[in-house]
């Protein structure tokens, strides 16, 4: 069973007046088959632990450990990682003008599973995960997030998630901008991949509005860089009644 | 030459419209003119120039590059059908294309000693390109080519310039009426090569002319490519890919004269720049003459920018003098390959060679595409992908 583990982790980026630690000794466990969500105010720190955990270059490892199966994640380049089966759906997903979806899933789906898939079965896969999100075929003729709207950037990334199958699925903000539709049919796809049993999930998000959708195991609470409380699915009532006021004070960091 | 200046027109560059007889862009400091004693040596400050290294053209721009026998070998292979003549300077099939229309192509028309004429006859369909060679030797030369497609008439010419020389040439495509002409014209010269060249269309009543100029090598390379109709129904197809490295300067200006009713023009050009001193330019004049109603009209330029230290300069110029047209737009953008687009695809499981790959030749595939000649598109996305390799290593 893949297990992320997440110790002590520290990061910090490249500021105006020299390095600015962001996060500051992040412990974490997530188990396939796991759902848990990190939950915090703006700038506590969320986005950038999931972005260090893919291996944004922007971000420096300053202390600490992350392993998936006892493996060095941070040893590995961004696709290696990719590779081992850390997936990332990105809050602002990039624009690729010139590549298709079409020509994007494909390749990438060749890089992860080391075998170009066989081309009947890959085209109705896609088509069948396609339908499922609700999204239009002629969307495969389209450049990767180009002009797309918010919901279909979204889509896209879970349409990825699908195809792709990682152990760790990391989902930064996927609920950021959605309409209540969009919300429900990518909390379906979500949720399609985690009833695999095979996905671990790390759900970032500052609302609990996806949390209906998507039941986690494990509520973690983020502020000035670290976890600081963790409970059950009930610790988000509780956030979503009394909001990230105490933690703020809790954390007492002024950044 | 007096026949070179248009009635009504001044010497010094004012901006001549609609006259009667040879085109003049409205940014050229002197009219077009066969005679490169016409065209005062340009200084670097002039409009079409001010792009353009003047030093790395090893004076073909002032009169000090001379011919000297070693400059590039050109050969000719044509499937059976069509006349292939090498001709002397006073051949009257030279020059009906169009005039020179700066110093470096007078200079060639100046100074040619031997022209190549391909003569494809009325009514002939070829279905195998012509192909020709023209190879640099490390010399000086000035060329002169001729391409002459009678009514009726369908072919296909590879124009491939390989090794390394300093050349000025000009071309010149005559499409008789209801004729059918497609040109791929490669530069996939040596690092050292200076190429500057005209190609000049003359496309005939309810012609098609398509070019493809594929630019790769080179110091540096400017070309001019150049439609005029000689009667309506024309259209013109101008597609364009060029991967600028490090050091290279490849220039390319296009102008459409719509001076004739109902013709239309489609301009699409590509290009991707990596390295320090990579310089593209491209300018795209199109001009609609009052008399031009009924023309339909799109260029489009787009450059990917792959490292830090090149420099594009995209220059898309519409001047239409008739309301009454079907179309005329244009448009140009130039983006980069960041590292949020390369992170994004690696954090697909793409590695970022491969990710460079997948956006450069989704990039030029519309374009490659346009070329119709399998061997030949093969070669140019080994090419590109060579290239990419390079920047890579």
């Amino acid at each position: 069973m893949a297990t992320l583990e997440i110790h002590d982790l520290h990061v910090s980026v490249e500021a105006e007046n020299g390095p600015r630690e962001i996060l500051r000794g992040v412990d974490l466990t997530v188990k396939q088959g796991e759902t848990h969500a990190i939950m915090g105010p703006n700038g506590s720190g969320k986005s950038t632990l999931a972005y260090s955990l893919a291996g944004h270059p922007k971000y420096t490892i300053t202390g600490g450990t992350v392993t998936l199966d006892g493996e060095d994640v941070l040893e590995m380049s961004v696709d290696e990682r990719a590779r081992a089966g850390v997936f990332l759906a990105m809050q602002y997903p990039v624009e690729v003008p010139g590549v298709s979806v079409s020509n994007f899933l494909r390749t990438s789906a060749t890089a992860i599973r080391g075998e170009a898939p066989k081309l009947r079965t890959w085209v109705k896969e896609v088509k069948g995960a396609m339908e499922r999100l609700n999204m239009d075929p002629a969307f495969a003729e389209r450049n990767v997030n180009e002009g797309f709207s918010g919901g279909e950037k979204k889509r896209h990334e879970i349409l990825q998630l699908e195809l792709l199958k990682p152990k760790i699925a990391i989902l930064d903000e996927t609920d950021s901008g959605l309409d209540v539709d969009a919300l429900r049919q990518v909390s379906e796809g979500v949720n399609r991949v985690r009833e695999t049993g095979e996905v671990g999930t790390l759900l970032i998000t500052h609302y609990t509005r996806i949390l209906r959708y998507i039941k986690p195991d494990f509520v973690h609470v983020f502020s000035a860089g670290r976890i600081v409380e963790s409970g059950g699915a009930e610790l988000a009532d509780k956030l979503e009644n009394e909001g990230y006021e105490a933690y703020q004070t809790k954390g007492g960091v002024t950044a | 030459m007096a026949d070179n200046t248009p009635a009504g027109s001044t010497t010094d560059g004012a901006i001549q419209v609609g006259g009667p007889q040879q085109p003049i862009d409205a940014r050229v400091s002197a009219p077009a003119s066969y005679d490169v004693a016409d065209f005062p040596v340009p200084h670097g400050r002039e409009e079409e120039w001010r792009f353009t290294p003047l030093a790395r053209l090893r004076g073909l721009h002032d009169g000090t590059a001379v011919a000297n026998g070693g400059g590039v070998k050109v050969e000719v292979s044509a499937p059976e059908g069509v006349t292939v003549e090498t001709v002397g300077r006073d051949d009257a099939r030279l020059g009906r294309a169009g005039k020179p229309v700066d110093r470096v192509a007078a200079q060639a028309y100046s100074s040619f000693e031997k022209a190549s004429v391909v003569s494809v006859p009325k009514d002939t369909v070829l279905t195998e390109p012509v192909r020709i060679s023209v190879h640099g030797e490390g010399g000086v030369a000035f060329g002169h080519q001729v391409i002459e497609l009678g009514a009726f008439a369908e072919a296909m010419v590879v124009l491939d310039h390989t090794g390394d020389a300093t050349l000025a040439a000009n071309v010149e495509y005559l499409i008789g009426d209801g004729a059918k002409l497609t040109v791929v014209s490669i530069q996939d010269w040596d690092a050292t090569a200076v190429h500057a060249a005209q190609h000049t269309a003359l496309v005939g009543r309810d012609a098609s002319f398509k070019s493809v100029i594929v630019t790769f090598g080179g110091d540096l390379v400017r070309l001019h490519p150049r439609v005029v109709y000689g009667a309506p129904g024309g259209e013109a197809e101008l597609y364009g890919l060029y991967f600028t490295d490090k050091g290279q300067h490849q220039e390319h200006r296009l102008f459409v004269d719509h001076d004739t009713p109902h013709c239309r023009s489609n301009v699409a050009y590509k290009g991707a720049l990596q390295g320090e001193g990579a310089h593209a330019v491209w300018i795209g004049d199109v001009l609609i003459r009052a008399a031009a109603e009924g023309t339909d009209t799109y260029e489009l330029n787009r450059n990917l920018v792959l490292s830090d230290g090149a420099r594009v300069d995209s220059v898309p110029n519409l001047e239409i003098e008739t309301g009454e047209i079907v179309g005329a737009g244009h448009a140009s953008a130039t983006g980069r390959f960041d590292d949020e687009q390369l992170f994004y695809l690696m954090a697909r499981g793409i590695p970022a060679d491969e990710a460079r790959r997948l956006v450069v030749r989704g990039f030029f595939a519309e374009l490659v595409q346009q070329i119709g000649i399998p061997d030949l598109e093969e070669r140019l996305i080994a090419k590109i992908e060579a290239e990419l390799e390079a920047s890579v290593a």
